[in-house]
């Protein structure tokens, strides 16, 4: 298991320096040159001989790049061209909002959406059935931006149950932190329910065919035991795997959905950095981002043991 | 052939699915026809009016007709659906033929996947845009190449599965060449899948345009896209919603459409998962 981790880990290396590179390179790959796209359309040349300077851009290719990794490794992320404040203190003010929209979303969508397959796929053919593929095609095509503003519309504006938009510190108290973060957390976790939902249906009707099912059945065990501590747990891994592969999901919709609700998290941090042309907070926010999916995606397959003690590396 | 288009004909999802999609063509063809003005047209005095019997969809802030606009809209989204959907399945098929074939290659082009992949699609799209500049092609390219990976990992996966069947052993052994065993023997193979995942590229391409465009990113604000409209009813919100309901609407029923295709298509051509899914 410890060797396996390991291994596991080592295998990221590699992931994480491609990351590096493209991450790099996006700057030096465009048409033009970077200092003056940076620097925007309206620049003066002396502003965009400052941009060259502070980026080093002047210096060799490979020097840039060694450096930038130096820096890199000892976590020194640079400095934002429009703030000159450095950009893993940035990223650092903006975590937490983004980290409770992400934490309550993933928690909303697991516990409506393994409930909903489990029982789909026991009732498979139903109306029941029908109804829950039903939402997951649809919860997957309408755009998260969409339905965030159909539920402001509907919840906050029509019925007046929850704020509007923006957000409150955990700071400042429970109930008002949860009470912003419902609509949003509700809005993001649709697409994610759709998937888990889907993935869960098919794993456990693929599961209710084994012969130990029919051995609990004929040993006189409840639908409900059956169901979950024989189906579930040994449909489990499938159903870890999607969480997973639906982070890059969750960190995509959470920059949408920052942007519908007015949370200064990460997401509003990139996109008024793309709006700006900062250059090293956006690279910044993909790398970390980036770092985050490699890592949640490495406990997974961890994981994957805990669940399923069949699986041996 | 034919029992295959029976099959595919039978299908609900593929009918209500394709059934949409048709509708929207034709939006997007006949446009003209479907609004007589220009869905660029001022008229300051008829701002934000609600929808009515004049304008269906009400009008924007600066009383810009909305239902022409989200006529005209279904344009660039199926445009960067279908452009997208093309552009990868092409790359990534190149790429995943001879990554699948070529030992050596494997290695390093599925690491570099990997890599990308790991970047949120979102993310390295906005980012390429903000450096090299709004416009339609940026747009595709930036949305393309994040969804590659997965189509050559699936172009990979099923030359790997193919390369050990005794007819491509046979062809190796009557010293057919690698071009000829790629295009005759494996290629034919990867069409069904990659048809599938061509629907669900041009969905999730659908999306992201109107994602980038709403945060400002996307294609240039003068393009009555459905992203742009919705970003410039943000503002307006609260007393004219809809101005982002109807291009809302739209694009959810788009991608709807084309995610019931994809199901479809799916289940007709691979009956196999059709039992399990």
């Amino acid at each position: 298991m410890i060797g396996f981790a390991a291994r596991r880990l080592l295998a990221t290396v590699p992931v994480m320096a491609v990351v590096a590179v493209f991450v790099f390179l996006l700057l030096h790959l465009g048409p033009g040159d970077p200092a003056t796209v940076i620097a925007g359309d309206y620049a003066k040349p002396e502003d965009i001989a400052r941009i060259r300077a502070q980026l080093g851009l002047d210096r060799p290719l490979y020097v840039q790049f060694g450096s930038w990794l130096w820096r890199l490794a000892q976590g020194d992320l640079g400095v934002s061209i429009f703030s000159n404040l450095p950009v893993a203190q940035l990223i650092g003010q903006r975590l937490e909002p983004t980290l409770a929209l992400s934490a309550l979303t993933l928690t909303f969508a697991v516990l409506v959406a393994v409930p909903l397959g489990t029982v789909a796929a026991w009732t498979a053919g139903s109306w029941i059935d029908r109804g829950v593929m039903a939402f997951a095609v649809v919860g997957f095509s309408v755009p998260v931006f969409v339905l965030g503003y159909a539920l402001i519309y509907g919840l906050a504006l029509k019925l007046a149950l929850f704020p509007v938009q923006g957000y409150v510190g955990l700071a400042e108290g429970l109930w008002p932190f949860l009470h912003r973060l419902i609509l949003p957390s509700l809005t993001l976790s649709v697409v994610y329910i759709a998937l888990i939902a889907r993935i869960t249906r098919a794993s456990v009707l693929d599961v209710l065919g084994e012969d130990y099912i029919r051995t609990a059945h004929a040993k006189g065990l409840t639908e409900r035991a059956v169901l979950v501590r024989h189906a579930l747990r040994n449909a489990a891994v499938p159903i870890v795997t999607v969480i997973g592969i639906g982070f890059a999901l969750l960190i995509g919709g959470v920059v949408v959905t920052e942007s519908v609700f007015n949370i200064p998290g990460l997401g509003r941090l990139t996109v008024d950095a793309v709006l700006r042309r900062d250059y090293p907070v956006i690279q910044g926010i993909i790398l970390v981002f980036s770092a985050a999916y490699v890592l949640v995606n490495l406990v997974i397959d961890i994981l994957y043991t805990v669940f399923d003690p069949r699986i041996r590396y | 052939m034919n029992s295959d288009l029976l099959l595919i004909g039978r299908n609900t999802a593929v009918m209500i699915g394709g059934g949409l999609l048709l509708a929207m063509a034709a939006a997007a063809l006949f446009a003209p026809w479907l609004f007589a003005g220009d869905p660029t047209a001022l008229d300051p005095v008829a701002r934000l009016r609600a929808p009515a019997a004049a304008q269906w969809f009400g009008t924007d802030m600066y009383g810009r007709d909305l239902y022409g606009r989200t006529v005209y809209g279904s344009r660039i989204s199926l445009l960067v659906g279908l452009t997208v959907a093309a552009v990868s399945v092409a790359v990534g098929l190149s790429i995943g033929l001879v990554a699948g074939y070529v030992r050596w290659v494997d290695a390093v082009v599925m690491r570099v996947m990997d890599g990308i992949m790991a970047i949120p699609g979102i993310l390295l799209a906005i980012a390429m845009i903000a450096l090299a500049g709004s416009s339609l092609v940026t747009v595709v390219v930036a949305i393309a190449i994040p969804e590659v990976p997965r189509v050559v990992r699936l172009v990979r996966g099923v030359v790997l599965g193919i390369r050990e069947e005794p007819y491509v052993e046979a062809a190796i052994s009557v010293g057919t060449r690698l071009p000829h065993i790629l295009i005759r023997h494996v290629l034919p193979n990867t069409v069904a899948p990659l048809i599938v995942q061509a629907t669900y590229v041009c969905a999730s391409a659908m999306i992201l345009e109107a994602i980038l465009s709403f945060l400002g990113a996307g294609v240039p604000p003068e393009i009555p896209s459905w992203g742009n409209i919705m970003a410039e009813g943000r503002t307006y919100f609260q007393i004219a919603p809809w101005i982002i309901f109807f291009p809302g609407l739209a694009l959810a029923l788009t991608v709807l459409g084309v995610n019931l295709l994809g199901d479809g298509l799916r289940d007709s051509l691979d009956p196999r998962i059709t039992k399990r899914m």
